[in-house]
């Protein structure tokens, strides 16, 4: 069977832009939750959120891409050249079908979208930018980045909420075991606009806390919702013995994948969550006392915690296994979410550490060995990642040591 | 009838507005017969200039017009054509 590795990471987030940023803010345990500045927010029942900070689009753009491009795709286009510039490739010089991508969206370009319809309905028809037909689309990031890296393989988007970036990296790994030469798979999202911030606020999930240390608290007994934040990564990913052929670091292994669907609210059937994750372990060969680390979903409402604590301690049992949280200093990120949590899995790996869940408190109750406030340092082979969008989608990805 | 004739000028600051530039986007005289697609605009940069180009000359450039105008010299003369008959 082929095996697919990472050879390269992508990482923009609200704790730190580029990897070395975000993985010392992590292990630091910094806090990137704060007052949200980018939009008055002051009249909504929530005003926190995880805003990246500092990144000035035309400094890491083309000129002629900014007026075509949301703030979600020019962090995305930012991250995916940091990505091949990690792992020392350039598409472009690539055989021409030979480099796809495949990313997840959970809103499209929301920002853009918004000013667009505000001129259509203040100013006019005529006042709507031409390229509003693509910028808020959902597929904008796979085919800005397709573009402006000359990647004609296979590209495609997911569109599972929270758990899309868990199935992207394994569409990309299925590409790659189709012969695909290199994938570049992940997601990064943002919608944090007015118009954005009334959907997400729609989802009855949203912390309303003003204080950033007290609003996202998973698996705590004051769990409350969660606080939404923007950014993400993208991973390279190719094939592993053409990896080592041009002696490429090599982060990890993508060694499972599973997702299920849960049964309709009201059904009074269980969530399948450990299906997915029971699934994943198998596709990976892994049996469960080999994983090292759980990165959980940590969606931070009592009854959600409860459902995944429950799947994984049947599955690990009882306490059996470390899990996390790092979530807890960025705010959940949608699509960009696991791409961002299989970054973290893959610098555990790397360095032999365990980031932290901020701010929380495990609940006694719900039986977690939950990594708190500092990093757990411990030999990292093996690392879940478990994914929970909204509609029911649950995803696990499996990542271990080269 | 408008004395105010559109110019080569005028073109490159619209194109640089409705589609950003890096470093100077002018377009010289020598280029005046190159197609849009060869400078590296391509149909929703020509669609968002005209839309501008509309507004800010009160006109209406049908769309088969617009599409037909490939070089610069080409929607110069369109729209001073739709100016002096606006």
């Amino acid at each position: 069977m082929t095996t697919t590795v990472v050879t390269g990471l992508g990482v923009i987030a609200p704790t730190g832009l580029g990897v070395d940023d975000y993985w010392k803010a992590t292990l630091e345990g910094r806090n990137g939750i704060a007052p949200i500045t980018k939009f008055d927010a002051s009249g909504y029942p929530s005003s926190l959120a995880g805003q990246v900070v500092g990144f000035h689009a035309a400094d890491h753009l083309p000129g002629r891409l900014l007026p075509q491009t949301d703030h979600m795709t020019r962090m995305a286009l930012a991250a995916a050249q940091w990505a091949w510039d990690d792992a020392g490739l350039d598409p472009a010089q690539l055989p021409e079908f030979s480099a796809g991508v495949v990313t997840a969206s959970s809103s499209g370009g929301y920002e853009f979208g918004e000013r667009e319809l505000r001129n259509l309905w203040a100013k006019g028809a005529s006042y709507v930018s031409a390229y509003q037909s693509f910028a808020w689309f959902y597929a904008v990031n796979t085919g800005q980045i397709s573009i402006r890296h000359q990647m004609r393989g296979p590209t495609g988007v997911l569109v599972s909420d929270q758990a899309g970036g868990a199935d992207a990296i394994a569409h990309a790994r299925r590409q790659i075991r189709k012969g695909a030469r290199v994938m570049l798979a992940g997601g990064v999202d943002s919608s944090l606009c007015s118009w954005g911030w009334i959907a997400h606020l729609a989802s009855g999930r949203v912390s309303t806390a003003d204080d950033p240390r007290r609003a996202y608290l998973p698996f705590s007994a004051d769990a409350r919702g969660h606080v939404p934040g923007e950014g993400g990564a993208l991973l390279v990913l190719e094939e592993e013995t053409a990896a080592r052929a041009r002696g490429a670091r090599i982060y990890g292994v993508v060694a499972g994948h599973a997702a299920t669907l849960d049964p309709p609210p009201g059904s009074g059937r269980p969530s399948t969550l450990e299906a997915a994750l029971r699934g994943a372990l198998a596709d990976a060969d892994v049996h469960p006392d080999e994983v090292d680390v759980v990165f959980c979903d940590g969606a931070a409402i009592p009854e959600l915690d409860r459902i995944e604590a429950a799947a994984i301690n049947a599955v690990f049992g009882e306490g059996a296994v470390p899990v996390t949280v790092p979530k807890t200093m960025t705010g959940r990120l949608f699509s960009g979410a696991v791409a961002l949590d299989a970054a973290a899995a893959l610098l555990s790996i790397r360095d032999g550490v365990i980031p932290p869940t901020i701010n929380a408190t495990a609940a006694p109750d719900l039986g977690l060995d939950l990594v708190t406030e500092t990093p757990r340092s411990l030999p990292v082979r093996i690392a879940l990642i478990v994914a929970r969008g909204i509609g029911g989608f649950n995803s696990a990805l499996v990542l271990r040591a080269a | 009838m408008s004395t105010t004739e559109f110019t080569l000028a005028d073109l490159c600051r619209i194109l640089t507005e409705a589609a950003g530039a890096d470093g100077s986007t002018a377009i010289s005289d020598d280029a005046l017969d190159t197609e849009f697609e060869e400078l590296g605009y391509d149909s929703l940069a020509l669609m968002e200039t005209g839309a501008r180009i509309e507004r800010a000359y009160g006109i209406r450039i049908a769309e088969e017009d617009l599409a037909a105008a490939l070089t610069p010299r080409a929607l110069i003369d369109l729209v001073n054509r739709m100016t002096a008959a606006a």
